[in-house]
């Protein structure tokens, strides 16, 4: 248990009136990729949003550990804290606060540290220029009229600058064209690389994965772990989908 | 998730100290002829403005008190004290100025605000101005900033004459009788053709006597090819009985001339804010009023442009926070009478812990006004459910030809927003202050640098607690 990153036990959520996932369990070690798939409605972001503290999610029977620190009750704040991290489906617009001013407070809240605003910015251009970002975006309010490329750019732009243990990636790749596909891997190669960064990939698709190194691959159906295996296991899905899984849902027709 | 906690005012330390005010000459509550002509006599004043003085107090007995807006119950015009003045004449040389008094002002930071970025300042303590200097190098441009009793007597005082109250008038409602009656202190500024002043003028107002009124009045002329930008700041400290601010400010912009106007109000949670402002813009002139309001109990406050010239223009730029008690009914009116005239009105309003904040905005097109354009847009934001705010747009328009645009929206803080910039490292007050100052920040860009911080500043004093 020394080791482990992100230890889910027996983890069962939803909403309030309404149950999703139940007995879960995951286990993720430090620079581990793993890759959660799964058909639409199967419960894939609501595992990312209990684990991030979502208030709309509850918890109704497990717990979650992150470097054994017992987290199933805290606060999403002290979560990030932490060293964890999500980027969001549907990143949110913040009129009146600039990108620059925003991943800055992030950083000095997760990190704890300041940073004068001059070194920041230099390495935030930097980690701009990778993601081939136009580094005017740095002034603009956070996602505010960003297209849907830019906005999932600026989310892994956020997690290159906070140096999270453990990204949740929720859907990063849904809607994007090939370019920006291949750019967002390559920021995520990157987070692999550099910050030895854990993931876990959630995704409905499986065409960001071609380029990165995935070690665990687990499948998500109406709510419960069905299969979990290596890199094999996205070749096998991406030629037969999640049929073999049984009736994926009451209202999804497959993968797509 | 954090339980619900409510704050009911928050700490206004830096704002709330009160002088001791023993060494105050202070006229007993109440409004008379004798109380009227009691003030004229202390300011040695020409013999007409007395008589104005008189002609307002009768005017002010004939209105009644306005009844369509916040409700003006809690305040009793017997119980304010209409000229409070501090025993000292007004200085220029700051070290000369009394020390509890300079401590005040030293403490809202006028002083240092003065020395880094100003062209000059006027400070005025309760009825009186205690302060007022101008730079020398404004002065040589032939630039008058002056109090505005002196201007009285000045080297413009046919021009004050001709000026003074004619355009807002003492016949309009009854704030602007009693302020045509008992009017105090206040700022006169001239600026002469062709002056392009770079640096700002500023005003601060601050109310320190408990139940007393403030009755400021501020006369700009800016003649033709001229440009000004003039700040005015306003506090008090926080009393149990209601006082009263009745200011007026009227301004004239010469053509081809640009007058910016910035005010961040900050007044106490008992004051009544009846405040009137004007603006006179004359041919390819230009009136850019920029306005914060926070503080006060209740407000009624419209900035208005009249755009007489041809294409001469108008910008209203405004942000209005409401808390606990406080009722503040802010907007703008814009009368377009020139050719090819334009206005533009963006206002924000905030409203938290049971605030109730109403926009009213008015916009007439007179007739002459071929091709005007005007755009209106309105943004509230709803801290919790026991919030309001109101949105009261009217526009008459009386030609066929003109470009008219409204927008308002009106929303809350979602969760989901919270969420995500929790999932940041953000602690959930941060998180709703960040986005309330995100939403503020089209002002503050507006405003000049050490007024913007300190909005930002009132922004976070106010969201403190405001978890819920």
């Amino acid at each position: 248990m020394a080791n482990t990153l992100l230890s889910v036990e027996n983890l069962s959520s939803g909403l309030t009136d309404k149950p999703i996932l139940s007995n879960i369990n995951l286990k993720i070690n430090p620079g581990e990729t793993h890759v959660l798939l799964g058909p639409n409605g199967a419960g894939k972001s609501t595992l990312g949003n209990t684990l991030m503290g979502h208030p709309s999610y509850k918890v109704s029977d497990g717990k979650i550990f992150f470097n054994d620190e017992d987290i199933t009750n805290i606060s999403t704040d002290k979560r990030a804290k932490l060293g964890m991290f999500m980027t969001f489906q549907n990143p949110i617009e913040i009129p009146g606060i600039s990108v620059a001013k925003f991943i800055r407070s992030a950083y000095e809240q997760c990190s704890g540290k300041k940073m004068n605003v001059f070194s920041f910015r230099k390495m935030l251009e930097e980690k701009m220029q990778l993601l081939e970002m136009n580094t005017s975006y740095a002034d603009r309010d956070l996602n505010n009229g960003f297209s849907g490329g830019e906005k999932k750019k600026a989310e892994i732009l956020q997690m290159l600058v906070l140096e999270p243990k453990l990204a949740i990636l929720d859907e990063t790749d849904s809607g994007l064209d090939v370019d920006a596909v291949r750019i967002v891997s390559k920021g995520i190669e990157e987070y692999q690389k550099k910050d030895n960064g854990a993931l876990l990939i959630i995704t409905h698709s499986t065409k960001i994965l071609e380029s990165l190194k995935v070690g665990h691959v687990h499948v998500l159906v109406k709510g419960k772990f069905v299969d979990e295996g290596g890199p094999e296991l996205i070749e096998e899905i991406n030629n037969n989908g999640f049929i073999k899984y049984g009736p994926l849902s009451d209202k999804a027709s497959g993968a797509n | 998730m954090a339980s619900k906690s409510k704050v009911t005012d928050v700490d206004r330390t830096i704002y709330d100290y009160v002088d001791d005010e023993k060494d105050f000459y202070r006229l007993k509550e109440g409004l008379t002829e004798s109380v009227v002509r009691h003030i004229s006599e202390e300011k040695k004043e020409p013999q007409w403005m007395l008589e104005f003085r008189l002609k307002a107090l009768e005017s002010y007995n004939k209105q009644d008190v306005p009844d369509w807006g916040p409700s003006l119950k809690g305040l009793n015009i017997d119980d304010i004290s209409s000229y409070v003045r501090a025993k000292s004449d007004m200085k220029n040389n700051w070290e000369e100025v009394p020390s509890d008094i300079k401590n005040t002002f030293e403490r809202l930071g006028i002083p240092q605000a003065e020395r880094l970025s100003l062209a000059g300042v006027g400070a005025q303590y309760d009825s009186e101005l205690v302060y007022h200097n101008v730079k020398d190098e404004v002065k040589a441009q032939g630039v008058i900033y002056s109090g505005m009793e002196e201007a009285l007597v000045g080297p413009y005082a046919d021009l004050v004459k001709e000026k003074f109250m004619h355009l807002l008038t003492i016949n309009e409602h009854k704030f602007l009788a009693l302020h045509g009656a008992v009017w105090s202190g206040g700022s006169f500024v001239y600026v002469p053709k062709g002056v392009h002043l770079s640096i700002p003028l500023q005003s601060y107002f601050r109310l320190n006597a408990a139940g007393a009124g403030q009755y400021e009045h501020t006369l700009i002329i800016v003649d033709d090819d001229a440009y000004l930008q003039f700040i005015e700041g306003c506090s008090a400290p926080k009393y149990n009985v209601a006082n009263l601010h009745a200011g007026c400010v009227e301004i004239y912009v010469g053509k081809k001339s640009t007058v910016r106007y910035s005010t961040i109000e900050n007044w106490s949670k008992n004051m009544y804010n009846l405040n009137s402002k004007r603006a006179l813009v004359e041919t390819d002139g230009a009136i850019e009023w920029i306005s914060g309001s926070f503080g006060s109990h209740t407000s009624y406050l419209y900035p208005m442009s009249v755009l007489k010239g041809d294409r001469a223009k108008s910008e209203y730029t405004g942000i209005t926070f409401s808390g606990a008690g406080q009722d503040l009914d802010t907007g703008t009116k814009v009368v377009h009478i020139g050719e090819d005239t334009t206005s533009f009105v963006n206002a924000k309003s905030i409203s938290k812990s049971g605030g109730l904040n109403t926009f009213r905005s008015s916009v007439e097109i007179k007739k002459t006004a071929k091709r005007a354009k005007c755009s209106v847009s309105c943004t509230s934001l709803m801290l919790d459910s026991e919030s309001r705010s109101d949105t009261i747009p009217t526009m008459d328009v009386r030609t066929s030809d003109a470009d008219m645009g409204h927008e308002a929206k009106i929303g809350k803080i979602s969760e989901e927003v919270i969420f995500y910039l929790m999932s940041r490292g953000i602690e959930e007050a941060e998180a709703r202050a960040m986005i309330v100052t995100g939403f503020a920040n089209p002002v503050a860009k507006e405003l000049p640098l050490e007024y913007a911080v300190e909005m930002n500043n009132l922004l976070k004093l106010e969201m403190e607690g405001a978890i819920g």
